[in-house]
């Protein structure tokens, strides 16, 4: 299926990444010659077939619901922030949000 | 000790072992190889005294006797796999000056067994691309040439620089990821033995997530008995890992003694392609006449939806990826825009300015087949042909015990010839992309060489666990093929 110049800008909004207007064509060329070479999925009978989710049949483990230790643990808020471009007492500064 | 860097990593664990070197000068040895090939690119950092100082620790303990099972070996590690306080970057202008402050799995296995940390690896950007000129730090170059002719050609990709790096004796052995093909393709373009294991096999925690059904870590070095070493130490079950397997680790490199008589061995008629060259078809026929030799049985064997793996492939692939990238917002770590007047063109022009142009593109293809209305018609309906690709192999699998086939549909191609029609670049991953959509475990290893006296490798696909059946096919291989030639070292 091709998709035009519009759709291009509209997804690029929902995928929150800034395109100039110059390169909304040719990204709709490209994504066009991608989706068109996709299609041939088309041609295969899937009538009845379950989608797939995992390679590997096993159930998803649960773990107890604690703090951990270690790196995923909590209680660690100079590491949670410590690679953020601008902090302020542990908390990320952002523009405002909410007038 | 004549020339420490040219020693296998087993035979330098054995010296190593034996005290006839030490780690320190063996590590010593591999930062100047690294010192004289920066024109290969290959490395994004390089720890040189962080190398020591783990060298000197092993050293302590070898001295003592003790050390785990690689202790003092230096390696390379792929700038994919989070690294405590070492720059971590996936070759992304977003995750610039990432630190992170945690260690991946893979790694820490690697640290416990004693390994030593050279430097972080070049790579395509977040892994995506087949000839590691999607990387925000340059493209590596191969350390191959053809004969006569000094054109630079990729080193293959994503594991670009882990591939060109064990090529060109930069360290003993280097951990790689592959999602479609990222281990073994670019092991197949640099005469290295490249190994994607089982899905599950390797923990992926604190792996930088691509495609996350897809992604499985997985070693490249020189031989198939290296590659055995390596993935015993990488692989292990993880709790921190949703979908690590809970089974133990085999010894890899004792199955490697072990008979091939009687294996039944599949080559699928489907990896014959359209304008595959001759020579690789021609290898490819060699490759079955050496298992014969060695007492397999070769049967011949249809996979007919071979050939929709790549289009399935680049719709799961980019749909898990926009949804992984939805993380680099410039709020939580790495690169923040200074051009924004809110929120929304925050996160707009720092993921428009902080991503290439590869990973912009499969964004997008993700989030339009992920969107309202697209969804069942693209997503739900690539992952029942999945379903029916892994099915198809279950099948396969019942008859045979390994399938062969060649690991690339060329040898190393030049660096920017085959960057205009994204599709045709896609097609390099033509025939390891099913063992990613199946999570089968697979290998390449070094067969020969084309015209050009450009390397080519073959692989090999086993069923999910059956890395040591495959191991041992693998050494049939190489066995047979007593490929040992090296390239010129024109860099250093």
């Amino acid at each position: 299926m091709a998709i035009d110049k519009d759709t291009v800008r509209k997804v690029a909004h929902l995928a929150r990444i800034a395109e100039p207007e110059e390169r909304l064509e040719p990204l709709a060329k490209e994504i066009s010659g991608i989706l068109g070479w996709i299609e041939q999925l088309n041609e295969v009978d899937v009538e009845g077939v379950e989608a797939m989710t995992s390679t590997v049949s096993m159930e998803l483990p649960m773990r107890e619901d604690v703090t951990l230790d270690g790196p995923t643990g909590g209680h660690q808020p100079d590491n949670v922030v410590a690679n953020a471009p601008k902090t302020e007492d542990h908390f990320f500064v952002v523009p405002k949000v909410v007038e | 000790m004549s020339d420490i860097t040219n020693l296998t990593l087993a035979d330098l664990r054995d010296a190593l072992k034996a005290r006839k070197v030490s780690s320190l000068e063996a590590t010593d040895a591999y930062l100047s190889n690294i010192e004289k090939a920066k024109s290969l690119n290959a490395f994004i950092s390089v720890t040189a005294d962080k190398a020591r100082e783990m060298a000197k620790a092993s050293d302590a303990k070898l001295a003592k006797g003790e050390g785990g099972a690689i202790e003092g070996v230096p390696l390379g590690i792929k700038d994919l796999f989070c690294t405590q306080e070492v720059l971590t970057t996936a070759a992304s202008h977003i995750l610039d000056g990432f630190k992170p402050t945690y260690e991946s799995t893979v790694t820490s296995n690697l640290w416990r067994d004693g390994a030593v940390m050279l430097g972080k690896l070049n790579m395509d950007e977040f892994a995506m691309g087949s000839s590691n000129e999607t990387s925000y730090y340059g493209p590596v170059v191969n350390p191959w040439r053809a004969k006569g002719e000094n054109r630079q050609l990729t080193p293959g990709g994503s594991s670009g620089g882990s591939s060109a790096s064990v090529a060109a004796h930069l360290c003993a052995a280097a951990t790689a990821t592959d999602t479609g093909g990222s281990i073994r393709q670019p092991a197949s373009l640099t005469a290295t033995v490249g190994v994607k294991p089982t899905y599950g096999r390797c923990s992926r925690w604190g792996i930088v997530a691509f495609a996350s059904s897809l992604d499985q870590a997985g070693p490249i070095a020189r031989d198939v008995r290296d590659s055995a070493i390596m993935l015993r130490s990488m692989a292990g079950y993880d709790p921190k890992d949703s979908t690590s397997v809970n089974r133990p680790v085999p010894d890899y490199e004792a199955a490697l003694g072990g008979s091939v008589k009687g294996l039944k061995i599949g080559v699928p008629k489907e990896y014959r392609i359209d304008g595959m060259p001759a020579e690789i078809e021609k290898l490819w026929a060699q490759g079955v006449s050496w298992l014969k030799d060695a007492g397999c049985e070769i049967v011949d064997i249809s996979l007919p939806l071979t050939k929709y793996a790549l289009p399935v492939y680049y719709i799961v692939a980019p749909a898990e990826a926009s949804s992984n990238l939805a993380r680099y917002d410039g709020i939580r770590y790495g690169y923040r825009t200074k051009n924004y007047k809110d929120i929304v063109s925050l996160y707009e022009n720092t993921r428009g300015e902080g991503f290439g142009a590869e990973v912009k593109r499969r964004i997008l293809i993700g989030t339009y087949v992920l969107s309202a209305g697209y969804y069942d018609a693209y997503y739900i309906r690539a992952q029942k042909v999945r379903k029916k690709i892994f099915d198809e192999f279950l099948d396969a699998f019942k008859q045979v015990d390994l399938i062969l086939t060649p690991s690339s549909p060329s040898a190393a191609f030049g660096l920017g010839e085959m960057t205009d029609d994204p599709v045709q670049m896609y097609l390099n991953d033509v025939f390891t992309v099913t063992a990613n959509l199946a999570g089968l475990p697979g290998v390449s290893v070094p067969a020969g060489v084309d015209a050009k006296g450009l390397p080519l490798g073959l692989q090999l696909l086993a069923r999910p666990f059956e890395e040591e059946t495959m191991f041992k096919g693998a050494m049939a291989i190489e066995k047979a093929a007593g490929f040992n030639a090296r390239p010129d070292e024109w860099w250093a």
